[in-house]
């Protein structure tokens, strides 16, 4: 099945942290609590699938050489109202997660997903490809933001795991941030050589 | 006092929150332009001269065009799409002026508009209070100067480092990309010293 592929490709094949390696500025910033990750992944599953959909609407009637910045632009515009939701709904979240919500704009993966599948597909292939994209982003985030707040602050959504045990504080900071994705990215090479590349 | 305190955003743009190393920005084109050194130069070289630029360019339109309109929350889609043509307006001048010069950073010029370290710089200047502050412009163009600085640094620092890991005997699935996340961790930890310093 053609669909089945693009969410597979989406969440391991092609994963956008893992194996293409865009999308690291957000992927290491906002991991600090699982649930800044999980906020982190909403809002740029919210605006890849949306615009996505914008961008497969309007494919055939785009100038080819200046169709960059209007991809951009379409972008922008999603991730103002995301940043605007969240500012009058959740702004406890807007100001976890700061200055990455205005930066989703330069997420390489958004414009990434428009130039590469969503200028190319149909619309309905390409909500599954925001979708399966976004999926694959979060699992990954929640995973690095998982070790990172277990290991740095000793806290679970926000709940104390062991009573009285020191956490080791560099690993909410960035040190912690590039070393736990460096071995996250050594265990899926172990896993990938284990058991051969899957479907591929 | 004044000169002072641009002494101060300068050194803690560089050291104490370096862009890369503690603040998290740019990582992209610090992984994928860290294999060379003199690639690494051009790069930061580059990234420096944009990012002074975006810094006094934005600072015009915020304060004369999105706040006297009331239209600040169109901030992001104005700094992108600033940032945009004047990385294209860069391109083309260098292009003209030393086709030398393009020669070895024109590959870079187009990467630069999706560095988030170049939008992060500008937003930031905004959160900082400089559009109300006293000599705000000069205070933006140092804090988009000195960022851009300590993006170089990290920049060379990494390329240096990974150049020599070339040659090192690393096991086969800790090659290439984990490895290079873990020696980025090791640098930041060094950077992590500076933030005890007091200026």
């Amino acid at each position: 099945m053609k669909f089945r592929q693009i969410l597979l490709d989406g969440i391991w094949f092609k994963n956008p942290i893992l194996v293409l390696g865009i999308g690291l500025c957000p992927t290491l910033a906002v991991t600090t609590s699982v649930s800044n990750a999980l906020w982190m992944t909403l809002a740029t599953t919210f605006v890849l699938t949306c615009s996505n959909i914008l961008v497969s609407m309007i494919k055939n009637i785009v100038p080819p050489h200046i169709r960059i910045p209007i991809f951009i632009t379409i972008i922008a515009s999603f991730v103002i109202i995301v940043e605007l939701t969240l500012k009058a709904f959740q702004p406890q979240v807007d100001k976890a997660l700061g200055i990455f919500i205005p930066l989703i704009v330069v997420n390489c993966i958004i414009l990434g997903r428009s130039e590469e599948f969503a200028s190319k597909n149909s619309i309905v292939s390409s909500i599954i490809d925001g979708l399966s994209m976004g999926i694959g982003f979060g699992l990954t985030l929640v995973i690095l933001a998982f070790f990172r707040e277990t290991l740095g602050a000793n806290k679970l959504f926000g709940y104390t795991l062991i009573p009285g045990m020191e956490p080791s504080l560099m690993m909410i900071m960035a040190p912690g941030a590039f070393i736990t994705l460096g071995f996250m990215l050594w265990a899926m090479n172990v896993i990938k050589a284990k058991f051969g590349n899957g479907g591929e | 006092m004044e000169i002072k305190l641009l002494f101060t955003i300068l050194i803690s743009t560089i050291f104490i929150n370096n862009y890369v190393l503690s603040q998290l920005l740019g990582l992209c084109p610090f992984l994928g332009v860290s294999k060379k050194l003199d690639s690494a130069l051009g790069m930061g070289l580059a990234v420096i001269f944009v990012m002074s630029m975006a810094s006094f360019f934005t600072y015009f339109i915020y304060k004369f065009v999105l706040i006297p309109y009331e239209i600040t929350y169109l901030r992001t889609i104005a700094f992108i799409l600033i940032i945009a043509s004047l990385v294209q307006l860069v391109e083309m001048v260098i292009e003209k002026v030393s086709p030398p010069l393009y020669q070895s950073l024109g590959i870079f010029l187009p990467l630069i508009t999706t560095n988030c370290a170049v939008l992060g710089v500008t937003v930031l200047n905004v959160d900082s209070g400089f559009f109300n502050a006293n000599l705000g412009l000069l205070k933006s163009v140092v804090q988009g100067m000195g960022a851009g600085i300590g993006f170089t640094l990290a920049l060379l620092l990494m390329a240096g480092i990974r150049e020599r890991l070339e040659l090192a005997d690393i096991p086969k699935n800790l090659k290439g990309l984990p490895i290079t996340f873990v020696v980025a961790g090791l640098l930041a930890l060094a950077f992590l010293g500076f933030s005890g310093m007091r200026i």
